[in-house]
């Protein structure tokens, strides 16, 4: 018999447990007051009031966005880079579950983790950006644009965003010490990870298929018929890339929640031979496109250089500095080059939906400071829920009870 | 077992799950005779127009759009205009060619594409393509992703971003008055005959005969006709294209038919995808049992 003082104790302490890591609110608090923190709220507290303001003024009064350059960063970047970055949750789910690269199990959960928050707020920049968001709805259940490419990338957004979410449950569960509801997610696992890559390759090309529409205002350089497959095989070197340098970080920055048995320097030597051969093949597919549309001569231009700039710098040389390091087992080498190739898929996402968009056309487009703003708040809001959850749940390391999955 | 009867069904059921997806349907394609012979047009004798813009006030009074800016100003002709959200048809003075050419105006505005590259962007079916030609708006629909923005080679749409609860604005071609029988306010207010309208294969008739008539001075191409894959707006010049403010260079394909490539793959990857997966995760699964028993043997062996 518990008296009912003790059990108001009790679900204290199981609060003070779960959420406060085990300190009193007051000390969680306090706790609270690093240097990392101070940045992360001094962000928020310019970029929310951004956010609030953009849909209480509209579009006009916080973007440079015009009647001919409708989409600006919070597509190139929140949106396209976001969702490109977050193809790690597929690449290493697909690798260890199905593939049976068993070695790799250790980062299958920060790879999942990063993924759903990395499509969350590629969904929460894109409210930003979408005049109606309320009317979101709409294409899921109420009006179908059948052949439209968005509405593909829609439906394949929301089913993929659901599975990560599905994926990523048995750590919660664990947190939550409900081993019966661990043991039906856990169950789920390969059905979930092969409707992961289908809604991937679908949406990851998708989404390079959206500008397969814009053959006058693309720059020829960047538009190919072959673009959903740029998309598609960008998307896995960006996600081999954005899992090694965040495995990197995360290892450094939780050294107190990570498994010190895990070397995550060889499994990044691995990540790094595989992106090597990925970011090869891309390099490859992108020369063919241009053999295709025989437009070698658009080369010796400013937009040719700039191209070159991305085949030779952010694709070619990742790819030949990925497999030097894998080879020589120089992990800094591999990291940094993974750094390059994440700022590198960035920057094509932005050449092809903003800087080679619209080319011809006097009227650039250059984002605003809310613009710019908004997407740093978003971002630094991910990462700190990625924190948030990484200090709570086990998915650095993994809870000895549960190990033998 | 490796493959166990839960793991199939897991697989089957995601497979079944997104295969439900409603299967993609052609838009109104330019294939159907008994389409082809309700389909309206206008056909824009540029050599007519007198640069009057009764067409831009028309269309402002029956929109209820505020009327054109400097009505009588010949000095509003000096810059090239564009459509905006207040504005669904503008009226430009076109560069001349030479001294001695004619002076020539052409009237802008939605060119009602007969596979409309916007109806097809667009998500939520809010700009549809009517089987008589209107490509209309339904507002209550749209999301304002603004990629029909992207999509339209004509860059018609235009947005709305002065406001928190913003549309697209863009001709609708008179859609109701049209249903009622009646043609576009502007075409119906046209004083010089520039503005014809009709039926699209009867006015494309029309337009053959007027460009291929002897000693006439019209270059002998009717804009909208092939253009992506044609239009419901057909434009009849004597100055070349290009220094009308038409984009040329567009091809003679709809654009929709760009993003069916994409789109074709998707059945192959509901298809292949599931049946080539579960074939490595058998082979990977087997693999480790067959490498994990062969270990328990050699451990028997060495006792």
């Amino acid at each position: 018999m518990s008296s009912p003082t003790a059990s108001a104790l009790d679900s204290r302490n199981w609060i003070e447990e779960k959420f406060f890591l085990g300190m009193s609110f007051w000390d969680y608090l306090r706790s609270l007051a690093t240097p990392g923190n101070f940045v992360a709220g001094l962000i928020m507290a310019v970029g929310i009031p951004l956010i609030v303001y953009r849909f209480a003024a509209g579009l006009g009064a916080t973007t440079n966005l015009s009647q001919t350059n409708p989409w600006g960063i919070w597509i190139g970047f929140d949106m396209l880079s976001g969702v490109a970055l977050a193809a790690g949750g597929y690449t290493i789910a697909t690798s260890v579950y199905i593939f049976g690269l068993k070695e790799y199990h250790p980062i299958v959960r920060p790879a999942v983790l990063t993924g759903f928050l990395g499509y969350l707020f590629a969904v929460l920049g894109l409210t930003a950006d979408l005049g109606r968001p309320w009317n979101l709805p709409v294409p899921l259940f109420f009006s179908w644009g059948g052949p439209s490419v968005m509405f593909e990338i829609a439906w394949c957004v929301v089913l993929y965003l659901t599975v990560l979410g599905m994926e990523f449950l048995p750590p919660v569960f664990e947190w939550l010490e409900w081993p019966r509801a661990r043991r039906i997610a856990v169950n789920m696992t390969i059905g979930l990870t092969v409707a992961g890559v289908m809604l991937s390759t679908l949406h990851q090309s998708s989404l390079g298929g959206l500008f397969l529409m814009a053959p006058t205002k693309l720059h020829p350089l960047w538009y190919s018929p072959f673009i959903p497959a740029y998309f598609f095989i960008s998307s896995i070197a960006a996600g081999l890339s954005m899992v090694i340098v965040e495995s990197a970080l995360s290892h450094r920055a939780f050294q107190s929640r990570a498994d010190h048995t895990v070397n995550v320097d060889t499994l990044a030597i691995g990540l790094a031979r595989g992106a090597s051969v990925v970011l090869f093949c891309y390099f490859f597919v992108k020369v063919q496109g241009i053999a295709d549309s025989g437009r070698w001569s658009l080369l010796n231009t400013g937009y040719g250089y700039w191209f070159l700039v991305e085949m030779l710098g952010f694709i070619l040389l990742p790819s030949l500095l990925f497999a030097y390091g894998a080879r020589h087992r120089k992990t800094a080498l591999v990291r940094w080059t993974a750094a390059w190739v994440v700022l590198g898929i960035i920057v094509n996402r932005l050449n092809v939906s903003v800087i080679a968009m619209n080319w011809n056309v006097p009227d650039r487009y250059i984002p605003s400071f809310t613009e710019v703003m908004v997407s740093i708040t978003l971002v630094t809001i991910g990462i700190s829920t990625f924190r948030w959850i990484v200090n709570r749940m086990p998915v650095l390391q993994e809870l000895p009870e549960y190990r033998e999955h | 077992m490796n493959l166990n009867r839960r793991t199939f069904f897991q697989v089957a059921g995601a497979a079944g799950a997104v295969a439900l997806c409603p299967t993609r349907k052609a838009s109104a394609s330019t294939g159907d005779a008994a389409l082809n012979a309700e389909r309206r047009a206008v056909l824009v004798d540029t050599t007519k127009c007198i640069g009057c813009r009764a067409c831009e006030a028309a269309c402002a009074e029956t929109n209820t759009l505020p009327g054109p800016a400097m009505l009588d100003d010949p000095a509003v002709f000096n810059s090239r205009r564009t459509m905006d959200t207040r504005t669904y048809t503008v009226v430009n003075r076109a560069e001349k060619p030479g001294n001695t050419a004619p002076e020539r105006f052409i009237k802008r505005q939605c060119m009602h594409c007969v596979e409309p590259a916007c109806a097809s962007a667009c998500l939520v079916r809010a700009l549809d393509k009517t089987p008589t030609g209107p490509v209309v708006y339904h507002k209550d629909r749209c999301l304002g992703c603004r990629y029909c923005m992207v999509a339209c080679p004509f860059d018609v749409p235009k947005y709305e971003y002065d406001t928190p609860l913003p549309f697209v604005q863009k001709c609708h071609f008179c859609a109701d008055r049209q249903a009622k029988g009646e043609a576009p306010a502007c075409a119906s207010v046209c004083p010089s005959g520039a503005l014809t309208f009709g039926k699209r294969e009867p006015l494309l008739d029309m337009a053959r005969e007027r460009i291929y008539a002897p000693r006439a001075t019209y270059v002998r191409h009717i804009y909208g006709e092939h253009e992506v894959g044609g239009t419901s707006w057909l434009y009849l010049t004597d100055v070349p294209f290009e220094k009308l403010g038409l984009p040329t260079g567009l091809g003679t394909y709809a654009y929709s038919s760009l993003a069916q490539a994409s789109l074709a793959a998707v059945p192959f990857v509901l298809t292949l995808w599931p049946p080539l997966l579960m074939g490595l995760y058998t082979f990977s699964k087997r693999r480790d049992d067959v490498g994990a028993s062969d270990a328990h043997e050699q451990e028997v062996h060495h006792e």
